[in-house]
C-alpha cells in the first residue's frame, strides 16, 4: 500500500495525540485515526501502537475486529444501506438490489471510479421510518428503490 | 459552587422567556426518526422564511414525541398562547402555514396535526385524540419533544437534578438503594435483573475508584429507544447515573456509545459539558461530600459489545469479547475496578423514582414488572413510532390501538420481539400482556423494547434468516459452540430458504441450537437460537412448506438474497499486510 503523505502524517499524530474524550485506549485512537483520514492506513496502525505503549499486532488485532475499520481510502461519498430486519421487512432488499447494480457492485465496496463507499448496515436507528439509507452520513427513510437510486445518481452527477 | 437553588431560579426565568415572551418558540423534533424524515432540511426552509418575512423567533431542535410516523414534526408556541399547535410530515408548503401562523396567528386551514397544551386552538383538532399521544405514560422520555435537549436549563426548570439533589440533601446511600429496590425498578437491557439488587452488590466494594457503565451500545436491530433518550433528553440519563453512583460509592460514570451515532454521541458530550459548567457534574455536587465524573466512551461497530464484560473490554480498548465470570463486575470490572453496569432506560427513571419516591413508581405496572415499558414499534404497522406505555398492556393494545394496526386492508402474521435475541408470536399474542414475565414464558422476551410487526405477506422462514444472519455475522469468534454453532444454523437456514433443505435439517438445527445454549460463553450464543426456536412454534407450517413443498408460501424467500458475510476474522485466516511474527 502506498505510504501516507507528509501532511497525512501530521493529521494523524494531531488527531490521535489530542484526542477529544479522556481515556485514551488503542480503539479510541483507531477510531480518532479513522474520523481524520477516512481510514486507518499501515502507518496508523504503528503510530497507535506506539501511543499506546503495545505492539502493532495488538493493534491489527482491534482494528480487525470492528467491522466499520477499513484500510483503504474510501470513496469521495458514502452510502450505507440498512439491511436490519425491519428494514427487510420493508423491502431493503430489493432497494439493495437496484443500487448494487446501479453502482455495479455485487458486495460492499467502492465503485470502479472510486467516487462511492457502499456499505451496509445493521441498523441506522431509524427503523420507524424504515427502510433506511445513509448518503454522507445524513439519514434519509421511508425509501423506495426509486428514490434510493436517485439520491446515489445526485451524487455521481454532483461530482462530474 | 451554585446551590441548587440559585440553578432553578435562573432556569426557571429561561424557562419563563421561552413559554411567556416577546417571540414565538418554535420546536422541529430531530432526533433519529425526524432527522431521517428531513428535520434538518425543515429547518433550513423555516429559518430562511422567518428571515425572510422579518420575524424573530426562538427555534429549537427537539427530541422524539413518539408518534415517529407523523416526523418530520414542528410546533409553534405564540407570545402569550397557553397551547402549541403542531405540525406533522412537515413539508415546504407547511413551512409557509407555519409561518403564517407566526406571522399573524392564521388558523393554518387543515394542515395542522393538532394542538397540545391548556387550551384548544380554534379550527384544530386535539393531539390527545391520537392513541400515540394519549396512551403514553411518559416517565423515562417525560422531556422528550418538549425541552431542546441542548439546554440544561430546561430540563431544569422541568424538575431536572431535583432527584439527584433530593438524594444528596435528603438520603443517605442505603437510602437511595432502598428506594429503587423497593420502586420494583428491573433492567431494561433485556435481562430485566433488579436494579436495587444489582446495586447493592457494589456497595461493599473497595474504591476509588469505582464505575457506573451506561451501556447504550444498542446493538439490537429495530431498537433505538436507548439512542433516542439520549437525543431527547440526555440530562435525565446523566441525573440517573448520578443517582446510581451515589448509592454505590461510584466515584466515574462512563456512557459507552457505537461510534457514527452522531446525534446521540454529540447531544450526551454537549449535556456532559453543560453539567460541569453548571456544577452539577464534577467536585463536591450541590455543596456535598459526592463528588462525581463522567465521560463517554465509544465503541467500533459489533454487537456483542452490549453485553456487560464484552463491554468492559471495550472501554478498555480491546476487542469487546466477553470475559469469564466470575469474577463479577461490581469485584472486578472495567480496568479490575468494581463496576456496575445499567441500560440507558433503566438509569433514565431513577431521577422519577427518587423525586416521586418508589411508591409512585411501582403503582404503575404489573405484577413484578413496574414502571414503563419503552417500545421501538416498527414493521408493517400504520404509526411506527417511539412509545412509553404502563407495563400490563396487552400487545394488542400496543400494536393495533396505538400502531393502528397492519396497513393497506393486510391481516397482521407475526411480531418479532425483544431483537435478534428474542422471539417471534403469532398473531394469536394479541392478548399477551407487556411483563417481563408473561412474555418470557410465552418465548419471546421484551429486550429491549423492539417490536417488529410483520403481515401476511412475511414469511417466517425468511425473517428467521435475516435474524440468524444477524447473529451469525455478530458473532464474536472466542467461544467455538457461538461461532461454529451460529454459521451451522445460518447455513441449515439458508438451505430451508432456498427449499433445498436436507432429510433431518429441522432436528439437526435443533440439536445444534441446544448445544448452543448449553455451552455458549454469553447471551450471543446462548440466547442466539430463540428466534429459531419460537418461529419453529408458531409458523412450523412456514418451514415445512419449504421443506416438503419446496416453495415459499409468501414468496419473499425468493427476493434478492442480500446479507453481508462476517468479516470479523479468526485469528488463523488473517494476515494484514503490516503484522510481523512474534
Ligand atoms: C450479545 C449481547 C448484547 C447485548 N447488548 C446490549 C445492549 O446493546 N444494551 C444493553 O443495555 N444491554 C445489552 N445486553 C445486556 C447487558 O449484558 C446487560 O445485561 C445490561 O446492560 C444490564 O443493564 P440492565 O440491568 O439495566 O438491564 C446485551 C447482552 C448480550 C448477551
Ligand atoms: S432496521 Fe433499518 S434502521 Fe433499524
Amino acid at each position: 500500500m502506498a505510504a501516507i503523505s507528509e501532511a497525512e502524517r501530521e493529521r494523524l499524530l494531531e488527531a490521535i495525540n489530542n484526542q477529544r474524550r479522556p481515556t485514551v485506549t488503542v480503539l479510541s485512537s483507531l477510531l480518532a485515526a479513522q474520523d481524520e483520514l477516512g481510514y486507518v492506513p499501515d502507518e496508523a496502525i504503528e503510530e497507535v501502537a506506539a501511543l499506546n505503549d503495545t505492539t502493532i499486532n495488538e493493534v491489527w488485532g482491534v482494528a480487525s475486529f470492528y467491522t466499520n475499520f477499513r484500510f483503504t481510502p474510501p470513496g469521495k461519498h458514502s452510502v450505507e444501506v440498512c439491511w436490519g430486519p425491519t428494514c427487510h421487512l420493508k423491502g431493503a432488499s430489493r432497494i439493495l438490489r437496484r443500487l448494487m447494480d446501479q453502482l455495479g457492485l455485487d458486495d460492499e465496496g467502492e465503485t470502479a471510479d472510486g467516487s462511492i463507499s457502499f456499505k451496509f448496515n445493521t441498523c441506522l436507528g431509524a427503523c420507524s421510518v424504515a427502510p433506511v439509507m445513509s448518503v454522507n452520513h445524513r439519514l434519509s427513510g421511508r425509501l423506495t428503490p426509486e428514490a434510493a437510486c436517485e439520491r446515489v445518481a445526485d451524487l455521481t452527477d454532483a461530482s462530474h | 459552587m451554585p446551590s441548587y437553588e440559585s440553578l432553578k431560579q435562573a432556569a426557571d426565568e429561561r424557562w419563563r422567556l421561552l413559554t411567556d415572551g416577546p417571540i414565538p418558540w418554535v420546536r422541529v423534533g430531530a432526533a433519529m426518526c425526524g432527522h431521517s424524515a428531513g428535520a434538518y432540511d425543515v429547518i433550513a426552509a423555516l429559518r430562511a422564511e422567518l428571515d425572510r418575512r422579518g420575524i424573530d423567533a426562538n427555534i429549537d431542535e427537539v427530541g422524539c414525541l413518539g408518534i415517529c410516523y407523523a416526523e418530520p414534526l414542528a410546533d409553534v408556541l405564540l407570545p402569550g398562547a397557553k397551547s402549541r399547535l403542531f405540525f406533522g410530515n412537515v413539508d415546504a408548503a407547511d413551512v409557509g402555514a407555519i409561518a403564517d401562523y407566526i406571522a399573524n396567528g392564521a388558523e393554518p386551514r387543515g394542515r395542522a396535526l393538532g394542538w397540545l397544551g391548556d387550551e384548544p386552538i380554534a379550527g384544530v383538532e386535539d393531539l390527545n385524540r391520537l392513541p400515540g399521544i394519549s396512551a403514553q405514560r411518559r416517565i423515562a422520555l417525560r422531556n422528550a419533544g418538549h425541552v431542546a435537549p441542548s439546554d440544561i436549563h430546561q430540563y431544569i426548570a422541568n424538575g431536572g437534578y431535583a432527584g439527584i439533589h433530593k438524594a444528596l440533601t435528603q438520603m443517605q446511600p442505603d437510602d437511595v438503594i432502598k428506594e429503587v429496590s423497593d420502586s420494583g425498578l428491573r433492567g431494561r437491557g433485556g435481562a430485566a435483573f433488579p436494579t436495587g439488587v444489582k446495586w447493592s452488590f457494589m456497595v461493599r466494594s473497595p474504591g476509588p475508584p469505582k464505575y457506573m457503565l451506561c451501556n447504550c451500545e444498542e446493538g439490537d436491530p429495530g431498537a433505538y429507544n436507548d439512542k433516542g433518550i439520549l437525543e431527547s433528553d440526555p440530562h435525565t440519563l446523566l441525573e440517573g447515573l448520578m443517582i446510581g453512583g451515589y448509592a454505590t460509592r461510584a466515584t466515574n460514570g462512563i456512557v459507552f456509545i457505537r461510534h457514527g451515532h452522531d446525534g446521540p454521541i454529540d447531544r450526551t458530550e454537549q449535556a456532559i459539558r453543560q453539567a460541569y459548567e453548571a456544577g452539577v457534574l464534577g467536585e463536591n455536587i450541590f455543596g456535598s461530600d459526592f463528588s462525581f465524573d463522567i465521560e463517554v466512551a465509544l465503541t467500533g461497530e459489533s454487537y456483542v459489545a452490549g453485553e456487560e464484560t464484552a463491554l468492559m473490554e471495550a472501554i478498555e480498548g480491546k476487542r469487546s469479547q466477553p470475559r469469564y465470570r466470575p469474577p463479577f463486575p461490581a469485584a472486578f470490572g472495567v480496568w479490575g475496578y468494581p463496576s456496575t453496569i445499567n441500560n440507558v432506560k433503566t438509569y433514565s427513571y431513577t431521577p422519577e423514582i427518587i423525586s416521586r419516591g418508589a411508591e409512585w413508581f411501582s403503582s404503575i405496572g404489573v405484577n413484578r414488572s413496574t414502571g414503563t415499558a419503552i417500545i421501538c414499534l416498527t414493521g408493517n404497522v400504520e404509526y411506527p413510532g417511539l412509545y412509553e406505555v404502563p407495563m400490563g398492556v396487552t400487545l394488542g393494545e400496543v400494536v393495533n390501538d396505538i400502531g393502528g394496526g397492519v396497513p393497506n386492508g393486510k391481516r397482521l402474521k407475526l411480531l418479532q420481539t425483544g431483537g435478534p435475541l428474542g422471539g417471534v408470536l403469532g398473531a394469536d399474542s394479541m392478548a399477551i400482556h407487556i411483563d417481563f414475565d408473561e412474555m418470557r414464558d410465552a418465548g419471546a422476551i421484551l429486550g429491549s423494547g423492539g417490536i417488529i410487526v410483520g403481515d401476511e405477506d412475511v414469511c417466517a422462514v425468511d425473517l428467521t434468516r435475516i435474524l440468524v444472519a444477524f447473529c451469525q455475522f455478530e458473532s464474536c469468534g472466542k467461544c467455538f459452540p457461538c461461532r461454529l454453532g451460529m454459521e451451522h444454523l445460518l447455513e441449515i437456514t439458508e438451505r430451508i430458504a432456498s427449499c433445498e433443505s436436507r432429510p433431518g435439517d429441522l432436528d439437526l438445527m435443533r440439536s445444534v441450537g441446544t448445544t448452543m445454549e448449553a455451552s455458549s460463553l454469553c447471551g450471543h450464543g446462548q440466547l442466539g437460537f430463540g428466534p429459531i426456536r419460537s418461529a419453529l412454534t408458531h409458523f412450523e407450517s412456514d418451514f415445512l412448506a419449504h421443506i416438503e413443498e419446496r416453495r415459499c408460501p409468501t414468496g419473499s424467500c425468493l427476493g434478492p438474497r442480500i446479507a453481508p458475510k462476517n468479516t470479523r476474522p479468526y485469528a488463523h485466516d488473517f494476515v494484514p499486510t503490516g503484522a510481523q511474527n512474534g
